[in-house]
């Protein structure tokens, strides 16, 4: 079982292979990543040398460049493809299929990932992939549950990866426009949930009120732990109620479905929080390298004990045990 | 909905005690300014790299405001003539602030805790232009900046020793938080 680790900046990407990283994940600092965040991600230069870097450690580098290709702007899609495979990237986390297309006909001999973003979740769709473009892993979208993820398996000629840890995106991935409608950018053009330039914070009668796009979506009493400002954990008034409609304030934490994840026959677990700090990246990388180990060795998977680095101090397994849908 | 199934403890760094932010009260700033300026020079010369991060947010004004301190500081990174002094009150007409206990806000800055995990616990807080605090928060992440050693620098091994000590003493100082969490 590999654990795939997020990495926001080189310093990061350091501490998730000092913590035990079987690969690290990453992207360049342009909107060709999901991650497109303000002073995170890699130059050209510092992607070579964190490569460098992992490499000598054993460690593995997976470039994302996730996000769907502008028309009119394929060529930075493209230069992000090539500059990787030149940086020496042990794999590409595509979605687009013009990305995918392009890499599988430039770079017949780089390994490629579809990305979570591609939404790929059921075996039709993953066959397509690997068919087309000889994808070899499809990270899947946190909308399954392990049954589902079984026969996923089952029914595919690729390797498997599931979040295992971190935001929780309740939303089939790549398909949520939420962000767009009330900010004019998305994770899935941009490579920005929410972005940080349209969220504001201000103090209103002793609470904090966060505003996206200049919409109130959220306020948090005194005690009240926070969350990330993103409209899928606002809180909202309807004609049958109030509160959280479609999400709490929650991360995913899913070391106690490890063994049936993998039983399931994933190949792969992975941690979200490339906009983490280190103290995140270290503190979660150990925790599940040692629970890794413990399952390794027979024993039970025991709760991760993350829920300090958790969205409102609040964790869950998600949809992997789903009574919802 | 999934519904939250494991809730936890929140990140609580600890805070001065109150007697010494009390007893630091009367103390007169202009003595700090040039160790402050003296500190910002030497970050400056080891991380030219984080300039890089901060990108269009070097040149934004940044409050920043230690909750259990009496005084807060003015940081201005702009490349080449970066500007920090400490203020009783910080001024209007800041891009961004950011709040939260010494502990909390030298903790982030060091590495040793997570700026969203503060955030989520409600012990740090921004105001202003979040996208150049963002931007601040993960420059400074990446530079990997011991504190201690550039403001203790100068003095060799021994400040090196000194600095150690320092951060130890400021990871079990009494406090609301009680124990460290890492």
């Amino acid at each position: 079982m590999e654990l795939i680790c997020p990495a926001g900046t080189p310093a990061s990407l350091e501490a998730a292979v000092e913590a035990g990283a079987d690969a690290v994940y990453c992207g360049f600092r342009d909107e060709t990543n999901a991650r497109n965040f303000p002073g995170l991600n890699f130059s050209r230069e510092e992607l070579r040398k964190s490569i460098a870097f992992a490499h000598r450690r054993g460690v593995k580098v997976l470039v994302a460049i996730n996000t769907f290709a502008r028309a009119g702007s394929f060529g930075l899609w493209q230069a992000a493809i090539d500059d990787a495979v030149a940086a020496g990237a042990d794999a590409l986390i595509l979605a687009d299929l013009a990305t995918l297309d392009y890499a599988a006909r430039h770079h017949p001999a780089q390994r490629l990932h579809v990305s979570v973003q591609a939404g790929a979740a059921n075996p039709d769709a993953i066959r397509f992939y690997v068919e087309s473009f000889g994808a070899r892993r499809v990270v899947l979208p946190r909308v399954l549950n392990v049954a589902e993820i079984a026969s996923i398996v089952r029914e595919s000629a690729c390797e498997t990866e599931v979040f295992v840890f971190g935001g929780l995106c309740v939303m089939e991935e790549g398909r949520c426009s939420l962000s767009s409608y009330a900010t004019g950018k998305s994770p899935n053009m941009n490579g920005v949930c929410s972005p940080a330039s349209h969220v504001a914070y201000a103090e209103r009668e002793g609470q904090i009120v966060s505003t996206l796009g200049g919409f109130t979506i959220n306020s948090f009493g005194k005690d009240e732990s926070a969350g990330y400002p993103t409209l899928c954990k606002g809180r909202f008034v309807t004609p049958k109620s109030s509160g959280y409609i479609f999400e709490e304030p929650v991360s995913l934490d899913a070391a106690v479905m490890l063994p049936a994840l993998r039983d399931a026959g994933v190949t792969a677990f992975k941690i979200e929080g490339r906009q983490r700090g280190r103290a995140y990246i270290a503190e979660v990388v150990r925790s599940f390298r040692r629970i890794l180990a413990e399952i390794d060795q027979g024993r039970s998977a025991p709760p991760a004990g993350l829920a300090a680095m958790a969205e409102g101090q609040a964790s869950t397994v998600g949809a992997y045990r789903k009574s919802w849908r | 909905m999934p519904e939250p199934e494991t809730t936890g403890s929140r990140v609580t760094p600890p805070r001065l005690p109150q007697w010494l932010s009390r007893a630091m009260e009367p103390l007169p700033l202009a003595p700090l300014q040039p160790v402050l300026a003296l500190m910002l020079a030497r970050i400056g010369r080891a991380h030219p790299d984080l300039y890089d991060r901060l990108g269009e947010h070097a040149e934004k004004r940044f409050g920043l405001d230690p909750t259990d301190l009496p005084f807060s500081f003015v940081l201005e990174p702009r490349p080449g003539r970066p500007l920090v002094r400490a203020v009783r009150v910080l001024p209007g007409g800041l891009d961004a602030s950011i709040r939260g206990p010494l502990a909390g806000l030298i903790g982030m800055a060091e590495g040793t805790l997570d700026g969203d995990a503060l955030f989520f616990s409600r012990v740090l807080w921004v105001e202003g232009d979040v996208a150049a605090s963002l931007a601040l928060r993960n420059a400074i992440d990446d530079a990997r900046i011991d504190f201690g050693k550039v403001l203790l620098g100068g003095l060799g091994p021994v400040g090196a020793r000194l600095a150690e000590v320092a951060r130890a003493r400021m990871r079990t100082l009494p406090g609301v938080g009680g124990q460290p969490w890492n």
